[in-house]
């Protein structure tokens, strides 16, 4: 018998949901959520935000006043759409490159700020106190997640943990570890791939031969789906849908958000040195909130004074947030032993009482 | 009171744990079923439940990658690592989270974590089952190492280790997991951490020993004794942070001082 004539023992599909087209054209019907115009406009302006806000941390960065910043130019429907998605009892693991995630949920600009200017108590936040602060060892809150989606479903709550992760994660053992053990255990957790095309200047072809990242759940027992990254319309209805599942204890799901990084990886990167501009010049015309836009203008009567007005907003809400964080006073160096232990150990008190004794 | 061995005691503490709060959960590769290939943890599924005392995917940062979770949600996570060798896929999570989530959050969220692990030669093992590199371990600040002598201390540490706020890798000596025995009783009371035992009053020297070397320190200070040198035998205990008080009393005391525990010889532990 030749080999073509064996059985099939398995067969997987992974499906692809968008609905707005780069032009703002409607593609499928539309879920319930998108007509409802607070929502709508809300999903908006924090992508507006989120582009104000980055903007003005890059002009930190660039005139020495902030360490490093990762932006989300053209990533903003990701984040803002899963943390849409998501109840304040869930709990979110974000990368660093998740900001508008964090703003959605309630952490400050200023905390933001504080925490990329390598200052921690912007990790100690106004956001939900379950939330874990954005992690920076690439996928390694991936396992977080599930050991916090094992306590939510040993304690029988009905919360989801959603760990946001960016392309290049998928290639951490970390990241493969967590769900297959999530599979196993059919936690209530939702990994959402921000398939943003590049790992700093490694390109996705490199990191990995699949054709999609989706399927990478697939072998860890659920099922993945592919959202156009850059509507933020598909990302909500495809994280609502796979938050759902989880919450009603159907277990784990993955979505992959195809979308595009438009800036560079941080303020420490020149991608020019990596990627032609004539591909970043295409991707521009794809970005998600000129769609957003022209679908609030076609469906919503979405004014230009309206439109000002948010803006306006925007820039005026940054602006007092960055004078919050340049007047943030310093933490007194001895301070970073106060957390260090629920007690400090004798061992470092002398440390401790040596540090403060040079800086009285 | 009853006799046991070493292993039995840790078995004794988990249950004890176990039984006494209901956030405590008791995972590794093997623990479920089988009860550990050590038989730490036999018996504590039938007892506790598959929810409680349970199997892990073979993947060792994922161990601690959970524990790190499941401490942040408020739960108490022992996580079991079948061999020191099998440890290190963890330090990434032990060094760039779990031993600063406390900080890096500034006290939002903390890590009451146990990774238990084997420690050492002696069993007649191949490598990777005989590993002694806890002085890499103690160069880790807001982490705590503890390593128990006899059975009455793996009791009482191991249940201070689980009932402490923050993490701690309990390192449990191989070779006298059932070579020592020893009177536990089982009254849920833990011992103090980061304090060092005197295990043995003596004037001229201090030696200063951990895990399965203090039984091995105690038989040479014996032998001292038969040479008229009058030993003084420290069980250091918790190895980060180290009791350095402990150690100074006992050296104004003695005058000198030997240290004796597996490793390599510029094995210097950090406190």
């Amino acid at each position: 018998m030749a080999d073509q004539d064996l059985p099939v023992i398995a067969k997987f599909a992974v499906r692809r949901r968008a609905y707005l087209a780069p032009d703002g054209s409607v593609l499928r019907e539309l879920p319930d959520f998108a007509a409802d115009q607070n929502l709508v406009v809300s999903l908006y302006r924090a992508m507006v935000l989120t582009r104000t806000f980055d903007l003005k941390a890059v002009s930190l960065q660039r005139t020495g006043r902030l360490g490093t910043y990762a932006t989300s130019l053209g990533q903003e429907a990701v984040a803002v759409g899963i943390a849409s998605a998501m109840q304040p009892e869930d709990a979110l693991f974000p990368s660093y490159r998740d900001n508008a995630a964090l703003l959605w949920r309630g952490v400050t600009m200023e905390e933001i700020l504080l925490f990329w200017g390598g200052d921690e108590r912007g990790s100690r936040w106004s956001g939900p106190t379950h939330d874990f602060p954005f992690c920076i060892p690439v996928g390694s809150q991936a396992p977080h997640a599930a050991g916090v989606a094992y306590a939510f479903k040993y304690r029988k709550e009905s919360r989801v943990a959603v760990c946001i992760l960016g392309d290049g994660a998928t290639s951490k053992g970390d990241v493969s570890e967590a769900m297959n053990f999530a599979g196993v255990w059919k936690l209530p957790l939702v990994f959402v791939i921000n398939n943003n095309q590049w790992a700093i200047s490694v390109p996705l072809k490199l990191q990995t031969a699949s054709q999609t990242l989706a399927q990478k759940a697939i072998a860890a027992g659920f099922s993945g789906e592919q959202v156009d990254g850059n509507d933020v319309i598909a990302v909500r209805a495809g994280v609502d849908a796979a938050i759902a599942s989880a919450r009603a204890g159907e277990g784990p799901r993955l979505i992959e958000a195809v979308t595009y990084r438009l800036s560079d990886h941080t303020t420490a990167d020149d991608a020019s040195r990596y990627r032609p501009a004539e591909e970043v010049k295409e991707r521009w015309k794809e970005e998600p909130i000129v769609r957003l836009r022209t679908y609030l203008v076609g469906r919503m009567n979405w004014s230009k004074k309206e439109e000002e007005k948010v803006t306006g907003e925007c820039e005026e809400r940054v602006e007092t947030a960055i004078k919050r964080y340049l007047a943030a006073p310093p933490r007194p160096p001895e301070s970073m032993f106060d957390h260090l232990y629920a007690r400090l150990p004798s061992a470092y008190a002398a440390q401790r009482k040596e540090i403060e004794d040079q800086n009285a | 009171m009853p006799e046991v061995t070493l292993v039995d005691a840790i078995n004794l503490a988990l249950a004890r744990a176990l039984a006494d709060d209901p956030n405590v959960v008791v995972f590794g590769d093997d623990v479920g079923v089988n009860g550990g290939v050590f038989r730490a943890t036999a018996g504590l599924q039938q007892r506790f439940g598959v929810e409680r005392v349970f199997d892990t995917p073979l993947s060792e940062a994922l161990i601690s990658g959970l524990c790190v979770g499941m401490a942040a949600q408020g739960l108490r996570p022992v996580g079991e690592i079948q061999f020191m060798g099998f440890l290190y896929p963890c330090i990434d999570q032990l060094v760039n989270h779990a031993s600063r989530l406390r900080n890096r959050t500034q006290g939002r969220l903390s890590c009451p974590m146990v990774l238990r692990t084997p420690h050492g030669a002696g069993i007649r093992a191949p490598e990777h089952h005989s590993e002694a590199t806890e002085a890499m371990l103690t160069h880790i600040p807001g982490l705590r190492v503890v390593i128990p002598s006899v059975p009455e201390r793996a009791y009482g540490l191991l249940l201070a280790a689980i009932r402490d706020p923050d993490p701690v890798v309990f390192l449990e000596p191989t070779r006298i997991y059932r070579a020592v025995k020893g009177e536990v009783e089982d009254t849920g009371e833990a011992l103090p951490l980061d304090v060092a035992f005197v295990v043995r009053e003596g004037r001229d020297v201090t030696l200063i020993s951990w895990g399965a070397m203090v039984k091995d320190t105690l038989e040479a200070a014996d032998e001292l004794a038969a040479d008229g040198i009058d030993a003084e035998v420290i069980d250091l205990a918790t190895l980060k942070p180290y009791d350095e008080q402990a150690i100074l009393d006992s050296v104004a005391k003695t005058g000198r001082m030997c240290d004796r525990a597996r490793g390599c010889a510029y094995r210097r532990i950090r406190r």
